[in-house]
């Protein structure tokens, strides 16, 4: 039998004592997730406005298209980008597999679904009104969309907090492209599965643990946060 | 739009030129798991990193995804424990400079209480007898699983079906038995299952006696040193002229593959091999290859080496061979 209990409380000596091993992992998988979210904020958000501001033929497919991917197994995406990147694929020149830089755009590419459907459905719930009052208030079609973005930020914000939970929890990409090389491209979930292979279930316990305080805790933030009313919730209803 | 497009190739640049300008040389090793999971190769690369400019990268995924980065030119270095997917290997020109560096004997696992009797008989004898017993069974739905494969075109698996073929059954027809389960992951994650369901299964022996010994699982080593259950770990470097794909094998590093693997087979690394667990496990997990063999030594190890994993009389012919000679002599 496993001792499960004796596991636990080892994993947290390791946990409070700092080993630097364990936080090692822990930054790079923060890091990693955070530079990912960044990207996919930055190439997302403007097509989620795309998507909640303007009418155009194939919307309907085009958001369908991102609701659907949203639930994409990271494993098939790992291995899609594992055949991209690898040498033999088309980006195999570039030499990013078994890198950070693979593993970040891999989940920036993972997330991307998530963020443009929350952002695209809380664009959307802004009153229209303010589009048409700041256009005649005399601001010019961007500083309009602007203006919607900022009256839907909390909706962004929360996209950001799902797409980062999402990165942060996922094995099949970083597994997969980034090959879970100890001290360069493992992180918290592939290290995981790294130490349970091995028999070293007090550091895999420890990790796990790390990950779910992780998740809990930004979880937590948002709800209290939004209990507390600095964030409101997702989206308005017209007035 | 713009800045995002931007962001990534800040991001794709950023990791070239980290990888290319400031960090140390990159060998990557793809690497069988049963090297890994045991922790020998992380000695060895910290031994190795200690005296080289070299940041050794080991991807640990078995055998035949190993062979499938060789191929493609995603790692430096791979190390083996397969004979006849080395052979191929060798013959496509995607490895050359082939050493044979360890060797251990695989163990059929199985229950304390051993339902197919299968202790004390041959690794031959024991599939029989397992085939026999998986035939008996009452509940053939499926449901009942006394045999677990790593299923996973490893070494371990590749191992197992060489065992049934020499048993005389069709491995095909094996695996596609109600008894029969098919994990499909690695050795760790395979001894689990086969603990769950109190079933049999093949085992490289290091990972066996590091889950026994942490309590991990209950199972029992029932079939041990014999000459079918032989194990034999070779390294190869990965060839940087290929003809037929040139262009994927022009980052190979080489000269590191190399000079990595003269580390592997030199007299002090062989001989940490040896000691590798001895303390912890009470024996060893890897036994040295390079001197016994290099001495002909008389152990019928030797020999039994010598059939399963010498190809035309040697460990690498010199067809598959490039530079480096001291390495054969």
């Amino acid at each position: 039998m496993v001792d499960i209990l004796g596991g636990i409380i080892k994993a947290l000596q390791m946990i409070l004592s700092g080993d630097p091993m364990l936080y090692g992992i822990l930054y790079r998988s923060l890091f990693f997730s955070g530079i990912a979210v960044i990207l996919a904020t930055l190439w997302g958000t403007p097509i989620a406005m795309l998507l909640g501001l303007k009418d155009f033929r194939g919307k309907t497919l085009a958001k369908t298209f991102f609701n659907s991917l949203i639930g994409i197994p990271t494993v098939v995406l790992g291995l899609v980008l594992f055949l991209i990147f690898s040498k033999g694929g088309p980006l195999g020149s570039l030499g990013l597999l078994y890198t950070p830089g693979a593993i970040i755009l891999g989940e920036a590419v993972l997330v991307t679904p998530i963020l443009v459907s929350i952002a695209t459905t809380a664009i959307e719930a802004v009153d229209p009104e303010i589009m048409n009052l700041s256009r005649t208030l005399g601001a010019s079609e961007s500083q309009a969309s602007i203006t919607v973005l900022k009256e839907a930020l909390n909706g962004v914000l929360l996209s950001n907090i799902a797409s980062f939970n999402r990165a942060i929890a996922e094995l099949g990409v970083a597994l997969l492209v980034g090959g879970n090389i100890a001290g360069l491209t493992d992180v918290l979930t592939t290290a995981i599965s790294r130490y349970t292979a091995r028999g070293d279930l007090d550091l895999a316990i420890a990790l796990g643990i790390m990950l779910m305080v992780l998740v809990f805790g930004i979880n937590m933030i948002v709800i209290t946060a939004r209990k507390a009313k600095l964030l409101l919730t997702l989206g308005r209803s017209p007035q | 739009m713009i800045v995002a497009v931007l962001a990534t190739a800040v991001v794709v640049a950023g990791t070239l030129v980290y990888f290319n300008y400031f960090a140390k040389r990159r060998l990557i090793i793809s690497t069988t798991t049963s090297l890994y999971d045991t922790g020998l190769l992380d000695e060895l690369e910290k031994n190795y990193e200690a005296n080289h400019n070299v940041d050794i990268n080991i991807v640990s995924a078995g055998t035949g995804i190993a062979i499938q980065h060789a191929e493609n030119g995603d790692a430096d270095v791979i190390l083996v424990h397969a004979p006849s997917v080395e052979k191929t290997f060798l013959e496509e020109g995607h490895g050359v400079n082939r050493k044979i560096i360890a060797y251990n004997f695989f163990t059929i696992v199985g229950p304390s209480d051993d339902p197919a009797e299968i202790e004390g008989k041959t690794a031959k004898d024991a599939l029989k007898t397992i085939f026999a017993y998986g035939e008996s069974l009452a509940d053939q739905s499926g449901q009942t699983k006394i045999w677990v494969s790593r299923g996973d075109k490893s070494g371990t698996h590749t191992k197992e079906q060489s065992l049934w073929k020499a048993a005389g059954y069709n491995y095909t027809l094996i695996s596609a038995e109600p008894w029969y389960a098919n994990a499909g992951s690695g050795m760790g994650d395979t001894l689990n299952i086969a603990d769950q369901k109190s079933a049999y299964t093949l085992s490289d022996i290091g990972t066996y006696l590091k889950f026994s010994k942490d309590g991990t699982i209950s199972l029992v080593a029932l079939i041990t040193q014999e000459e079918s259950l032989l194990n034999v770990y070779s390294a190869m470097a990965v060839n940087k002229t290929v003809p037929a794909n040139q262009t994927l094998h022009e980052q190979i590093n080489y000269a590191d593959a190399m000079d990595f693997i003269k580390y592997l087979v030199s007299d002090e690394t062989q001989q940490f091999i040896e000691n590798y667990g001895k303390a912890t496990y009470g024996q060893s997990l890897f036994y040295a290859a390079v001197q016994p063999l290099k001495n002909d030594a008389p152990q019928p190890v030797v020999s039994w080496i010598e059939t399963a994993a010498f190809f035309e009389g040697s460990e690498c012919p010199p067809q598959y061979r490039s530079d480096y000679p001291e390495l054969y002599s």
